[in-house]
């Protein structure tokens, strides 16, 4: 729960093995922030001299405040594809379990994949979102390094795909509506994930997911990372947040592939068209939720306001459907992806 | 006549020299062949009588996908699909070269539009649609080419009541065409879907090497999955795995053995004895009566 823009640890700490510290922790800077962040110190400084001096000083801090905020608009509006991937990988960036836990009410979260596992690095559970029970699913990093260590930076074992498609199979059978929710650099790859069929386990996700008859919606809240991503990915609707990104592969690894050079990173997300207006654009995305200017780390309670609007507002869309007309509509979306031609040419 | 144009009239005469592309053929037609593993001198003909294993020590060469067409379906009964899809460069592509340009040497090289061929044929009397992947073709990687030629042939043979069989040889999602690659894992594994909702059957066959988002969507979307020995399949490639654990991995990970080890494919078969099993496994899975939907 959100108290002042701070996450209390006092609700998340009942449901989640982890908590967000309550001491105010000194803010995580990217480069391009570092302008703003100096603007608004100046601010500050102003402020503190003009309580010494008693000096009025309320045109001036206007007027800095207007040219921040117009800043932080200029920054936010022209970001490259490597600074929004950048981003999207904000350790401050409201995580899985900070959406589920601000959009819902009787939140439960349930573990494991009835096979030996419980994969930290996928969370799910059953809530209720304005009145009406759901499952709820997702890739969960962590909040800090310990936290991270135990979640494997969101990076889901084969048990975590079969985690989730028990849940999304318990969702089925009760008629709940599925909401995932996509944050992860890639699916864990490491000996016991190919041992324990990291390809099956997607593939089986991938599959299976065609067949629910509820509305299933995927909502991409932090990095889409792959087939790793896309193992929760098939949904009726597919919504992005402003900042975040989807990408075929790593940009790093796709730079040290194609361009045989680690450091072409930047290049690379530039080419592989990874944001959420070039995705829109390709077709690929169905809509594209607005954040706070600045982005979700600096506006919690305003992104999970906008994501519950957002998710809130295709559940009654697809409501009016009939199952078999929402399969189809899954089925159709996919079945359109695609860009070629026909013919000699 | 010059002695210049005698030359030149002399080169008209001999025969063209072969392209790049038939390489691979032109060690075939060699009178003999070397054996990659064992090093074994094979005469040429028998060994592609024996399907390109190797007499000496079983070693399965590669084969792409003419042959493998060739090795699988009835003569005279194949009917290719969608041979004129190709792409189209979405994104405007390039890294070291243009995406377009790449496509085009491709082309050329290989004689081949794109990475799959997919088609309709006879598989000892029985009728299947089948897909055949082919490594020359940029890594067999797939894109929106590959993803819309396979999912037409399977909803034909959904249509159509057949079983789907895919020889898979790719190192994963195309990155040029970026998100529409990964896209097309989706959407084959959906059209797999409604072909399994049907009770039809579908085969994967692993070939070396199988990897990335084919292994995580079709490739292990099986009701029955084969592999051919000594292949390499894989999720994440033996060096990501190396480089995120940095460790030395076993000799034999990702190997069709190890992974019928870890009960992940069920039988490994010799390419000699793949079309007789294949007929076996789709004669004791005759198409039940449609499921009205």
């Amino acid at each position: 729960m959100l108290i002042n823009g701070n996450w209390s640890d006092q609700d998340s700490a009942l449901n989640s093995p982890f908590a967000m510290p309550t001491t105010d922790r000194k803010p995580i800077l990217l480069d391009f922030e570092k302008p703003l962040a100096e603007l608004e110190e100046q601010i500050k400084q102003v402020r503190d001299l003009a309580a010494e001096t008693e000096v009025d000083v309320a045109g001036q801090i206007l007027q800095l405040e207007e040219r921040a905020c117009q800043l932080r608009k200029e920054i936010f509006s022209s970001l490259t594809p490597q600074q929004r991937l950048q981003v999207a990988r904000h350790p401050r960036r409201p995580t899985t379990l900070d959406y589920i836990q601000a959009i819902s009410d009787d939140w439960l979260e349930m573990h494991g994949d009835r096979a030996g596992f419980d994969d930290l690095a996928m969370v799910g559970g059953v809530g209720r979102i304005d009145g009406r029970a759901v499952v709820m699913l997702g890739q969960q990093k962590g909040r800090n390094t310990k936290d991270n260590i135990q979640r494997n930076f969101g990076q889901a074992s084969p048990s975590g795909y079969r985690k989730a498609i028990r849940l999304m199979e318990h969702a089925n059978r009760f008629g709940m509506p599925i909401l995932t929710f996509i944050d992860t650099p890639a699916a864990w790859a490491g000996i016991e994930a190919e041992e324990y069929g990291q390809g099956e386990a997607i593939a089986f996700n991938l599959r299976e997911m065609f067949k629910f008859d509820v509305p299933i919606i995927c909502t991409v809240v932090g990095e889409g990372g792959s087939g790793g991503a896309l193992g929760i990915g098939v949904g009726d609707r597919l919504l992005m947040m402003e900042h975040s990104v989807y990408s075929v592969a790593p940009p790093e690894a796709c730079a040290a592939i194609l361009w045989r050079d680690a450091g072409k990173s930047s290049k690379a997300a530039e080419a592989l068209k990874i944001t959420s207006e070039d995705l829109m654009g390709l077709g690929i995305i169905d809509e594209v939720i607005t954040e706070p200017t600045g982005a979700a780390h600096t506006d919690p309670v305003l992104a999970t306001e906008q994501v519950k609007a957002a998710i809130l507002t295709n559940l009654i869309y697809l409501d009016s459907m009939t199952s078999q007309q929402r399969r189809d509509l899954r089925y159709n979306k996919f079945r359109n992806i695609g860009k070629f031609s026909e013919g000699l040419g | 006549m010059s002695l210049f144009d005698w030359f030149a009239n002399r080169r008209k005469e001999s025969p063209e020299p072969s392209p790049p592309a038939d390489r691979e053929r032109e060690i075939a037609d060699g009178l003999w062949t070397k054996c990659d593993s064992c090093g074994a001198l094979t005469y040429t003909k028998d060994l592609r009588a024996n399907q390109m294993v190797c007499l000496e020590c079983d070693h399965h060469m590669r084969v792409y996908s003419d042959e493998r067409i060739r090795q699988l379906i009835d003569a005279d009964t194949w009917q290719p699909m969608d041979e004129t899809l190709h792409s189209i460069d979405p994104l405007g592509f390039r890294d070291r070269k243009p995406y377009s340009d790449r496509l085009r040497e491709m082309q050329d090289k290989t004689k081949l539009v794109d990475a799959v061929q997919t088609g309709l044929g006879k598989l000892r009397g029985n009728p299947v649609a089948l897909g055949v992947m082919d490594f020359r073709f940029m890594g067999g990687s797939m894109g929106s080419v590959v993803g819309e030629k396979l999912t037409r042939m399977i909803e034909k043979a959904t249509i159509d009541r057949i079983p789907v069989i895919i020889v898979c040889a790719s190192g994963g999602a195309r990155m040029q065409e970026g998100m529409l690659s990964l896209m097309q894992m989706a959407k084959i594994s959906g059209a797999l879907e409604r072909h399994r909702e049907q009770r039809l059957l579908y085969i994967p066959v692993l070939t070396h090497p199988t990897a990335g988002g084919v292994t995580a969507s079709f490739a292990m979307l099986g009701d029955i999955i084969i592999a051919e020995p000594k292949a390499t399949i894989a999720f994440a490639g033996r060096r990501v795995v190396e480089q995120t654990l940095r460790e030395k991995l076993p000799d034999d990970f990702q190997t069709s053995e190890y992974l019928l080890a870890h009960g992940l494919v069920d039988t490994i078969i010799s390419r000699t004895q793949l079309k007789k099993t294949l007929a076996q496994l789709i004669t004791l899975h005759p198409a039940p009566q449609p499921t009205p939907s």
